[in-house]
């Protein structure tokens, strides 16, 4: 007969154990079925993406390549890093703050024709914000050309303009 | 003219500094040397440094209600044409004034452990002010040296400010910050109690009882907190979710559990003297996933409204006086848990068991959306990849959890503590409850498929069943326990419920919010509707059975924005024809903010228990014709009545008798003998 404190503590380990390994068995399996990477739209023009597999693209929207059918709210755009664009289709809303040469990341599948079935698409929180993966797709390319647009930003501010 | 406010303000917060190093190190020692004069001064400098932080931020707040644009940070987030209660809001709406906020409420929590636990050994009070006067060390080196709020432009200041940000400009916001940082800053109190506690080497039942109020209090707050998070996201972003599995939202989720964890260890430590060293090992971790979250949310590795801050050096000291804090605790837990025997033994079939299987589950649902959180910013620190974590990673891990935590939640109550036999738990009522429970489920979910016109859903049958499960069960405990009282004391079955413990009605209560929360969201996520389509004003949209008729746009100023405000009307239909006209009015906006250059989205919302209905403004397509999302969300209000359910929960928990202070009056009263006795007894 074990001695109750140390069988209550062997059932607690047991416990920890059983739980431990359990979740660690499921938290990979579901981590690794909907880990979504990023790619620059030159790595995917590099043709380094997955085709037909859930990835994420972010860079800045080609400025005049924004196209809405207004019947079935359709609407496809470029998206840039200056050194590569990738054309994205995604139907429904598009967030506040997409805009032109803005950034934006979109979620979704690449085709075999290496066009961008977008799920889902997010803009920038704010004027001045820029999401760091796509300030870090921009790295190095034209990273002068979203400088001036925070420059512009703060041209347009009010309290400069005295 | 320029204003001196803000030196004043700027200078209290610098006095701040020297009083908190003091509140840190004076009790300790005078706990210590056993100097008694020393061991008291825990109130008085507390006291104190609530008063300087209460100064420091009512001249902050007085420079945004007074538009004094020569503090940089009033002229970065606030704007004359604000109104001013969101000047008030926005006080706390940016980076500096969170942090300030934070450190008051810290200051706050302080003075009431200060005041309100006069009745802790004087050792055991002085090391707990000391602790939290640490922590308070911590902060202000913060704020003085990175995120000084005060910091001035008096040789060009502004004429205009640049605005808050239009997402925060709203009610929820108000409020959102403050009851979250209540709670957070909460479970440094626990976290003082377990670290006083270690060194002292005090770990009681006494030492359970005292904790508990403390956190059970930071606990609801936390929870008030998230659910209006929640609900803010789901009126404001304009996307109709109510939860995203966004990174700061499960900063704010993370603790939550630790607490509810810890709330749960803590019974069973005041009741049974058993998980002594867990539930101090809870406590650290409560307090330092609120650290953590801190650390996440205001270091701006995070996209998001909430990270202000994208400063390393601010990241790195969080970071720091994160490894600081919860280094040292493991290390003062690692030399002293060993020297920590369990009080009582306890069989597999005891109330114990279940509340250290409920402890498990919350710890890997804990474990869950820490890895899924923290993976993405790892990769990136290693520079392996830039990765996000889907939201379906944490609904396939955490759903199955629940539904494990409720059913061991439904039985528990009807365990006793220590060990029972197995013949008396299976012929408990449980057999007649899940009846019954299937039941409901099966005409629940045949109603509902009618109603919205869709398949069986097997989804919201096992929620139903679940949920009513639950509640069926906890209401059954409390009326059995009521009846065996009753009959024990021959009086009235009315009579027995009211002689039910209050703290026992708060378990009654939470645990019901639980079931009620988890009604909203399987039936939610079953039978929501949503259409997105392109409307000019006449146009009709039929969806889930209303008749959504855009029947006007109009454009209207507001005090700093334009809107173009959209106006539905929205009548139940019955066989494709309107039953009572379009009586329901839905007017969502689309605003234009001048200072910022922001478009933002007012969704238009009719809420009802049974459902809500939502309407938002996408874009302008051409003209008078807009891109509009409907959406007809059932049972959705469930998941905030749930949360809110908790959380009253709670408040009857902490307003139990056995926690009421005792009142100086009733000095020769037998409480003091009361509590001795328990504590002989442990």
């Amino acid at each position: 007969m074990m001695h109750p404190v140390r069988k209550q503590r062997l059932m607690i380990v047991a416990v920890i154990v059983v739980g431990a390994s359990l979740a660690t068995a499921l938290v990979t399996t579901a981590l690794k079925d909907n880990l979504n990477l990023f790619y620059e739209p030159d790595r995917i023009a590099a043709g380094e993406a997955p085709v037909g597999r859930k990835i994420r693209v972010g860079g800045m929207v080609v400025p005049g390549s924004i196209v809405r059918n207004p019947e079935t709210l359709a609407v496809t755009f470029v998206l840039t890093d200056y050194s590569a664009d990738v054309a994205v289709q995604y139907q429904g809303i598009l967030p506040d703050l997409f805009a032109e040469d803005a950034g934006a990341v979109a979620t979704g599948v690449l085709n075999a024709e290496g066009v961008f079935m977008a799920e889902q698409v997010l803009a920038k929180h704010d004027e001045k914000y820029m999401p760091p993966e796509v300030a870090k797709a921009l790295e190095g390319k034209s990273a002068s050309d979203y400088k001036n647009s925070y420059s512009n930003d703060n041209d347009s501010d009010p309290a400069s303009e005295y | 003219m320029i204003s001196v406010i803000p030196e004043i303000g700027h200078l209290a917060l610098l006095l701040c500094l020297p009083i908190a190093t003091a509140l840190a190190v004076l009790p300790m020692a005078g706990a210590a040397a056993s100097w008694h004069l020393l061991q008291r001064s825990g109130p008085l400098l507390s006291s104190g440094l609530w008063l300087f932080l209460a100064v420091a931020f009512a001249c902050l707040t007085y420079s945004f209600l007074h538009d004094d644009f020569s503090v940089v940070l009033v002229a970065q987030h606030s704007n004359t044409a604000l109104p001013s209660y969101y000047k008030f809001s926005a006080v706390w709406g940016n980076h500096e004034g969170s942090l300030l906020l934070w450190v008051f409420i810290l200051a706050s929590w302080t003075l009431a452990v200060a005041y309100l636990g006069k009745s802790l050994p004087p050792d055991m009070h002085a090391r707990v002010l000391a602790v939290l006067g640490g922590i308070a060390v911590g902060f202000l080196l913060f704020i003085i040296f990175t995120s000084n709020p005060f910091e001035r432009n008096l040789i060009s200041p502004p004429l205009e400010g640049n605005d808050l940000n239009p997402l925060l400009q709203d009610i929820g916001l108000i409020l959102h910050p403050p009851l979250l940082y209540i709670g957070y800053v909460g479970f440094a109190v626990a976290f003082a109690f377990a670290i006083a506690a270690l060194i002292g080497g005090k770990l009681d039942a006494a030492w359970a009882r005292w904790t508990r109020p403390w956190t059970t209090v930071a606990w609801l707050f936390l929870t008030v907190g998230i659910a209006l998070g929640s609900w803010w996201a789901y009126y404001e972003l304009g996307w109709g979710g109510w939860w995203f599995w966004d990174p700061v939202e499960n900063a704010s989720f993370m603790p939550w559990l630790a607490g509810t964890a810890l709330i749960h260890s803590l019974a069973a430590t005041e009741k049974r003297g058993v998980f002594r060293s867990w539930t101090v090992l809870l406590a650290i971790l409560a307090f330092s996933l609120s650290l953590l979250g801190t650390f996440l949310v205001r270091s701006g590795i995070l996209v998001s409204v909430h990270a202000f801050a994208s400063d390393p050096t601010r990241g790195m000291f969080i970071l720091l006086f994160l490894a600081v804090t919860v280094g040292g605790s493991l290390l003062l837990y690692a030399l002293r848990a060993p020297t920590i025997k369990p009080l009582a033994t306890f069989k597999l079939l005891s109330r114990e068991s279940w509340l250290l299987i409920n402890n498990s589950l919350l710890a890997v649902s804990l474990a869950v959306v820490l890895i899924g959180t923290l993976f993405p910013l790892v990769m990136s620190a290693l520079d392996l990849g830039s990765y996000s974590v889907g939201p379906p990673y944490f609904n396939k891990l955490f759903l199955p959890l629940m539904v494990l935590l409720m059913l061991f939640m439904g039985v528990a109550p009807y365990l006793n503590w220590k060990h029972n036999r197995l013949t008396p738990v299976l012929v408990r009522p449980w057999y007649m409850v899940s009846i019954v429970a299937l039941g409901i489920a099966m005409l629940a979910v045949a109603l509902l498929s009618q109603r919205y016109v869709t398949q069986w859903r097997f989804g919201a049958f096992i929620t139903v069943a679940l949920s009513s499960w639950l509640l069926l069960m906890t209401l059954t405990h409390a009326g059995l326990k009521a009846r065996r009282f009753a009959s024990a004391k021959n009086s009235s079955a009315w009579q027995g419920l009211a002689s039910l413990s209050r703290s026992y009605w708060g378990m009654v209560v939470a645990h019901s919010g639980i079931a009620v929360m988890a009604l909203g969201i399987g039936l939610t996520s079953s039978y929501s509707v949503q259409k997105e389509l392109a409307m000019s004003p006449g146009a009709v949209a039929d969806v889930a059975g209303y008749r959504f008729v855009l029947e006007k746009l109009e454009d209207v100023k507001g005090p700093n924005y334009s809107a173009t405000i959209a106006s539905f009307g929205v009548g139940r239909l019955s066989d494709g024809t309107l039953v009572k006209g379009l009586p329901i009015r839905l007017q969502p906006e689309k605003r234009f903010y001048y200072a910022a250059k922001n478009v933002m989205t007012e969704a238009g919302i009719h809420g009802r228990l049974t459902r809500d209905l939502y309407v938002s403004l996408g874009d302008s397509l051409e003209d008078e014709r807009w891109a509009v999302r409907i959406y007809v969300k059932p049972f959705i209000r469930c998941i905030w009545l749930g949360a809110l359910m908790m959380a009253a929960g709670g408040l009857l928990v902490v307003i139990d008798k056995r926690y009421m202070p005792r009142l100086p009056v009733r000095t020769d009263a037998p409480s003091d003998t009361v509590a001795s006795k328990e504590q002989a007894v442990v």
